[in-house]
């Protein structure tokens, strides 16, 4: 198996309650991302894809099964050896509030590369500055560099932001792009050029994408889409209450 | 780190500055506190030096020392002029510095004495009075004053002044028909000499010549000429500056002085009475002392309840911190950072407080007390506290720090994720 046919994100037989006195509220036998796809996970509220995406960016330790991302069993990673890893290899996008109120729009974009090295070098050897990088992402997503760089992300519309955050998750072309209901802020008529601008970015940085989200009308644009319903093998809690 | 804690902090400037000043006004405090014990001290030891003995009517030696010295408080009664000359005679004593205090210039004591106290007298290190302008009193109406008098009245040599009877800033009355002449201005001292105005012992009988019992004697009063043709040798005086031959009579001369017949008389060493002065004042002082370690523990818990407090409000910032790669020891540092910084902030903004109430309360003390306090780079002391205040703010600062570490490892990456 050469490396680009192994998966990105592999989990095996994995389970994982709160509390070991508690019942479990994942039990996932199989979920796994190739590289390069582009895969909408679908969930309700309360069906544990918060729980799942904590597993995947290794905040989480299953109790049972394991997690491998790249290739690299979790399990096996001291806590702040997890940290490094995780920033190494995985930009996160969040649904707000991804962004430092007091620092600049460049400095938000660069923080990532503050703490890790590896994709620091990565931008580097590619014989960019990190200053040409971020006016390069900036301008990716639609945003003039020269406009916004210095200017502090509280001016920014929500949309600015977003795209913001998208450009840092992406600096530095970590493997595994996580984005938590990104959208959801958004209104609708933006929330397709979001995604346009995202998928394309995506694209060019050949980076795997899990995207996150309840609302099934932005399934249609991706690779690949997951129910947590289909794969979760606890009963969805929600569901059971009703 | 430092940058994104200076940026967070600015961020948040207004709870930030508060806590830095909350620390800056404890600093402030306690630096204060150290300097005018410190410069009071120094001060009064300066005063008087060279003097072996004070000599005064019998009361308390403090008290003697107060207020022969320093000018503060009043005496209980007077030494006979007859005492003096028996004191003067004695084998064992050098010079004798006669002291009649009780009358006023505009706030200011005026002081009876003789060219003994311009020859005898000593401060500091053993330094001698010198004249800024002009030269002592000759006549009976002549007034030397000191270098503060000057200043503050703005007097210059040959100016007319008048004399009241009492000590209070407003006298009751004044001797208006006896005007002074300034003869001479000291150079400053740093001691209550610097705000003293002084006369012949005779020049202090003069003014005296229309009052029986206290009241001025009606009618025109005694014009000046006839006031010089009088007998103006003084009757008593308020105390004696006194120097011995030889140090080693000390205690044989106080005893004696002690055991005087004639009139109850109360002799006294500087040295002595100024350390049973500290040990009464050091009580005070370790209040004082106590008082200004509180304020800087508050100073401290305060900016330890600011971080704390902020950690909740800034659950997002730390997530956000996390989620770009900041591992729980980053945002410990962080907080460490920031405790630091607005530690570090308040002390030195508790520094420049510092000389600001140095630079204004100084020119109170020297004016109301004649204590000089002037502005000195921090000493030990002084380093000692400032590193104490800011390592406790160190620990102080580890305490949110700790927290906004368990924290981040129990919130994860973020509210969501």
């Amino acid at each position: 198996m050469n490396a680009n046919a192994q998966p990105i994100v592999q989990l095996r037989d994995i389970q994982f309650a709160w509390h070991r006195n508690l019942s479990p509220v994942l039990s996932i036998e199989q979920f796994e991302l190739s590289r390069g796809e582009h895969v909408f996970l679908q969930g309700s509220s309360g069906s544990g894809k918060t729980t799942l995406l904590n597993l995947i960016a290794a905040v989480l330790l299953p109790q049972k099964g394991s997690v491998a991302i790249d290739g690299q069993p979790l399990a096996e990673l001291r806590r702040s050896k997890r940290d490094q890893f995780r920033v190494d290899h995985m930009g996160l996008v969040f649904q707000q509030f991804n962004l430092l109120p007091f620092l600049s729009v460049v400095e938000n974009v660069q923080l990532s590369c503050r703490f890790s090295p590896s994709r620091k070098r990565r931008v580097t050897q590619e014989g960019l500055t990190l200053d040409q990088e971020t006016d390069r992402l900036l301008s990716a997503m639609k945003l003039d560099p020269k406009e916004i760089k210095h200017k502090p992300t509280s001016e920014l519309s929500v949309g600015q932001q977003q795209r913001v955050a998208v450009a840092r998750a992406l600096i530095g072309r970590p493997p595994l792009i996580i984005a938590d209901e990104p959208t959801s802020s958004l209104d609708s008529d933006s929330r397709q050029a979001f995604l346009d601008l995202l998928f394309s970015e995506i694209e060019s940085a050949g980076s795997t994408l899990l995207f996150v989200s309840h609302d099934a009308a932005l399934a249609s644009s991706f690779d690949r889409r997951i129910d947590l319903k289909d794969i979760n093998r606890v009963a969805d809690l929600s569901g059971d209450l009703s | 780190m430092i940058g994104i804690a200076w940026k967070s902090l600015c961020n948040r400037w207004p709870t930030a500055l508060l806590a830095m000043l909350a620390i800056a006004m404890s600093v402030a405090l306690i630096l204060s506190v150290e300097k005018v014990r410190r410069d009071a001290r120094n001060s009064f030891t300066q005063t008087v030096s060279g003097t072996d003995l004070i000599v005064g009517a019998r009361s308390g030696a403090v008290q003697l020392l107060l207020y022969s010295v320093f000018r503060i408080g009043n005496a209980t009664n007077n030494i006979s002029w007859e005492s003096v000359e028996e004191i003067s005679a004695r084998n064992a004593i050098d010079w004798v510095i006669p002291i009649s205090l009780g009358d006023s210039h505009a706030g200011f004591r005026v002081l009876g004495t003789n060219h003994d106290y311009f020859e005898h007298y000593r401060f500091g290190e053993k330094r001698t009075l010198t004249f800024a302008e002009g030269e002592r009193f000759d006549d009976v109406f002549d007034a030397v004053i000191g270098s503060e008098v000057a200043k503050q009245l703005g007097y210059t040599i040959g100016q007319d002044i008048v004399v009241a009877h009492g000590t209070g800033n407003v006298a009751l009355v004044e001797h208006e028909k006896q005007p002074f002449k300034v003869s001479g201005i000291l150079a400053p001292t740093g001691t209550p000499v610097d705000r003293a105005i002084h006369v012949s012992l005779q020049g202090i009988e003069a003014m005296h010549v229309d009052w029986r019992n206290g009241a001025n004697v009606k009618g025109e009063g005694t014009s000046a000429e006839a006031i010089r043709a009088m007998d103006l040798n003084p009757k008593a005086v308020t105390a004696l500056l006194v120097g011995l031959k030889s140090r080693g009579t000390v205690f044989r001369e106080q005893r004696t002085i002690n055991n005087y017949r004639a009139e109850p008389l109360l002799a006294i060493l500087p040295g002595v009475a100024l350390q049973e002065l500290w040990s009464l004042v050091s009580v005070a002082e370790m209040a004082l002392l106590i008082v200004s370690i509180m304020v800087v523990v508050a100073g401290l818990v305060n900016l330890m309840s600011v971080l704390l407090a902020g950690l909740n409000e800034r659950r997002r910032e730390m997530a956000v911190l996390r989620s770009v790669g900041a591992r729980p020891a980053h945002v410990f540092l962080l907080l460490c950072i920031e405790s630091t910084l607005l530690t570090l902030g308040g002390i030195v903004a508790g520094l420049v407080l510092h000389y600001i109430i140095t630079a204004i309360g100084s020119v109170f003390l020297m004016e109301r007390f004649g204590l000089s306090v002037p502005l000195t780079l921090p000493q030990s002391t002084e380093l000692k506290i400032l590193l104490s205040v800011a390592i406790a703010g160190l620990v102080a600062g580890t305490i949110p720090a700790l927290q906004a570490y368990r924290k981040s490892l129990s919130d994860g990456l973020s509210q969501k994720l």
